[in-house]
């Protein structure tokens, strides 16, 4: 069995193989993999007994589920009205600019990820943005790159 | 008996069914209200809002086609609000829509297009968002285009393929302004586990999701002076080509389409329906010898129940969906593929042609037939069998292309050989028919005598109840099938692939034990097919099922082993049923395939 066979058929014995368990089990996946991959999501529909159609368009409706491989850091900024107000597409700009990609995708070196989210529960601080778990809030352009620096060194640091 | 309603629309009394939308109301006193998304095949899905109607007394619009009708209901469907509303809802559409009408294949048969026209879409549109969304035309299929620059999103596809199919392979993906209807991955059509079948291009409302057509080629051999263009007609083109060309639902247009086809050109008009007849004399063997392979030697390499073979729909989804049972399906060919393979080999030598100029064309109901003519098993003549694969709506366009008045063309005769064929070979085209067809021709093979039932109507499988069984009692049966004397045989006809699989599935775990299956992949059967008229709904195909019964009950031979040319063509040509050259011409074999 395929370790992504194996991955998925523990998933449905823990969340039960009705259409509720859909989710939790894509879920499940990303924060196994980080991204639900072709294979994951045939073994998901074969698992659960419905289409792979399906199980594809439950895991692209969600912005957390991902089914194309990330970066090591996956940036998530907030797309929603009230930090769009704040200013969240310069903020955008500046990430490009700094990380010479467009926003969904994933840098040369495999390191960074740049994605849009929906409301983070922060708009009283907006922008704001997330980088894996860690929330950035109150963004300026200056801070993004600020941000963004301190992760390269880090990353430099480690290696 | 439910509880009955009193409402008004439009200051009309209405006294309705407790349960009924407003929508349907409506349509009893004969008020039309606009709808995209709602189709009365398929559950409410309420997505469109284009049949808003307004409730005297509240400020919000409703849609009527998900809202139940209450007591003393007060509701105006033409109100300026309404107005203005549904005009609103019709040019955001228009805004989000690749609009070529000039161009495109639904021109003068789209829902969104006939709407934009009642209300004059335009003055003060919306921007066009079209050049600014990348969007994805696939017309990898040999069968279907799928257009996502055409498609306004209701979901009617997607419900089809869901409710009446069970298949999924359309979903809606990403949400939003992105949101999209998408296969698996968004791989292209023939990659996935659609099967053809078509019940969406009759339920999408605008050119979104369309027929792959052939009739350009067509018209190119039509008008080649080499070629020599033998065409064929299944038997339920000729119960709806009608309702394409003006004409009412339920008509028999036999005589007509044939005149038609000779005007159009084509050197020999010739009928599906004569190999419909020969699919039953070697499927119908086919039955026989695997009761005797079972039953008396006890084979167990053969196996039971056997299903029927003729819906290529239902072929591609079982290969996909129950690969384990490919062995159970019958290993003769569609009508359609028996023809091809015979009109280049046996026909094209009979009337001197070199089959490489012959072209071989079929009228179906259907679009799986396009991808089954295009198989690479196909080509039993050493060409392929079948070239192109038109739809009963294509071949309506060409005959208004050729400009002729379909109505007033006297009726005209197929031509023979390969032109004749009994009235079991025309019910071929209702659920239920191939099984009444082979019960025919099986029966008085065993006994010696007609199927026990009054004209020969076995109405136990006849119908547009989900899954029919009927169990047939043989008695008295001929010395050389005396193993069958009294023995029981469990038939099931099932119709639309969710019943399909519901029959399969009890197959699978041992809870229901036939003999022979009969699956028909659309609704009410080939007369519900794909590449039918459009639109369907449960009372057009009833009307057309009517048709054909009709048609039956008018046909001077009712049973297939009695079609003159079936019994001439295996005197002169196959000798004897399942034998070497049918082996050659009429079988296929079938391939396993991903279940996504
Ligand atoms: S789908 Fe309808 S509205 Fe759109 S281009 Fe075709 S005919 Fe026109
Ligand atoms: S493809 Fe057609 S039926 Fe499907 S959502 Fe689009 S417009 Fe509706
Ligand atoms: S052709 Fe049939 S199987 Fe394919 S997407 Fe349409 S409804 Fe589903
Ligand atoms: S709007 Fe951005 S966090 Fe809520
Ligand atoms: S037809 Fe009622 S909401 Fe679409």
């Amino acid at each position: 069995m395929t370790a992504v066979k194996q991955l998925v058929k523990g998933l449905a014995e823990q969340h039960g193989r009705n259409e509720e368990s859909l989710l939790p089990i894509l879920q499940g996946i990303v924060s196994q993999e980080q991204h639900i991959s072709e294979d994951a999501m045939v073994e998901v529909a074969r698992e659960l007994n419905i289409s792979a159609a399906q199980v594809y368009g439950t895991a692209t409706f969600y912005s957390f589920l991902h089914t194309k491989p990330l970066g090591k850091f996956v940036i998530r900024v907030c797309k929603t009205i009230t930090c769009m107000m704040h200013g969240k597409n310069q903020i955008i700009k500046e990430l490009e600019t700094v990380l010479k990609i467009n926003l969904g995708e994933t840098t040369h070196d495999g390191k960074f990820t740049l994605l849009e989210t929906n409301c983070l529960g922060q708009c009283h601080k907006g922008p704001a943005m997330l980088i894996n778990d860690k929330p950035y809030t109150q963004l300026t352009p200056e801070k993004v790159r600020e941000i963004i620096m301190m992760y390269r060194h880090e990353e430099v640091r480690a290696n | 008996m439910a509880e009955k309603i009193n409402l008004k629309i439009d200051n009309i009394a209405v006294n309705i069914d407790e349960g009924s939308t407003i929508l349907e109301a409506a349509q009893k006193i004969n008020i039309r209200i606009p709808t995209l998304c709602y189709h009365e095949d398929l559950c409410v899905a309420g997505n469109c809002r284009v049949c808003m109607v307004e409730q005297v007394g509240s400020d919000r619009l409703i849609p009527s086609c998900a809202m139940p009708v209450s007591e003393g209901m007060e509701i105006m469907t033409n109100s300026l609000k309404v107005r203005s509303a549904r005009k609103q809802v019709v040019e955001l559409l228009v805004s989000e829509h690749r609009a070529e009408c000039t161009r495109c294949y639904k021109n003068g048969k789209c829902e969104l297009q006939d709407l934009s026209s009642e209300y004059i879409v335009g003055e003060n549109g919306y921007i066009d968002l079209i050049p600014l969304k990348g969007y994805s035309i696939d017309n990898f299929s040999p069968s279907i285009i799928k257009d996502d620059s055409k498609c306004i999103r209701c979901q009617r596809c997607v419900r089809t393929c869901n409710e009446l199919q069970n298949i999924g392979a359309l979903s809606v993906a990403y949400k939003g302004e992105h949101m999209k209807i998408s296969s698996f991955y968004e791989k292209p059509m023939y990659e996935v586990v659609c099967t053809n079948c078509g019940q969406c291009i009759n339920r999408c409302p605008t050119g979104a999701l369309t027929e792959k057509t052939y009739f350009d080629e067509v018209w190119s051999a039509l008008n080649s002076e080499k070629k020599h263009v033998v065409v064929q007609t299944a038997p339920a083109v000729r119960i709806a080509l009608g309702e394409a060309l003006g004409m009412p639902v339920g008509e028999i247009v036999t005589g007509k389409l044939v005149a038609a086809l000779r005007r159009l050109g084509f050197n020999s008009v010739l009928d599906t329906d004569f190999t419909a007849d020969l699919t039953i004399i070697e499927e119908g063997n086919e039955l026989l010898q695997r009761l005797k392979k079972v039953l008396v030697d006890g084979d167990t390499s053969v196996k039971l129940p056997l299903t029927t073979s003729c819906s290529p729909g239902w072929v591609k989804f079982i290969e996909h969906a129950f690969p384990e049972y490919l062995e159970n399906v019958s290993t003769a060919k569609s009508p359609q593929q028996m023809f091809g393979a015979l009109a280049k080999t046996f026909y094209a030598k009979k009337i001197g042609v070199e089959p490489e100029n012959m072209v071989s064309i079929s009228v179906m109901p259907c679009t799986a037939k396009k991808y089954e003519a295009d198989r690479p098993e196909m080509r039993s003549s050493g060409y392929k069998d079948v070239d192109y694969v038109l739809t009963t709506r294509e071949l309506a366009l060409m005959i208004k292309q050729a400009g002729i008045d379909f109505s007033s063309l006297p009726d005209d005769e197929y031509d023979s050989i390969m032109g004749e064929s009994s009235g079991a070979a025309v019910i071929f085209g209702a659920t239920g028919g191939v099984m009444e067809a082979a019960l025919r021709t099986a029966y008085e093979v065993v006994t010696g005598r007609e199927v026990p039932f009054k004209n020969l109507n076995i109405t136990a499988v006849r119908g547009m109840e989900d899954v029919k069984e009927a169990t047939i009692k043989i008695e008295n049966v001929l010395p050389e099938w005396s193993f069958l004397e009294g023995a029981e045989l469990k038939t099931c006809v099932a119709h639309g692939l969710s019943n399909a699989k519901k029959v399969m599935e009890a197959v699978r775990d041992g809870k229901a034990e036939y003999h022979f299956i009969e699956i028909m992949a659309c609704p009410g059967g080939c007369l519900g097919g794909g590449g039918q008229p459009i639109p369907t709904s449960l009372a057009i195909r009833k009307q057309r099922s009517k048709a054909i019964y009709e048609e039956d009950s008018l046909k001077p031979i009712r049973k297939s082993h009695e079609n003159p040319e079936v019994i001439h063509i295996y005197e002169e040509f196959l000798k004897e049923p399942l034998g070497e050259k049918s082996h050659e011409l009429l079988h296929t074999h079938y391939t396993k395939r991903n279940r996504y």
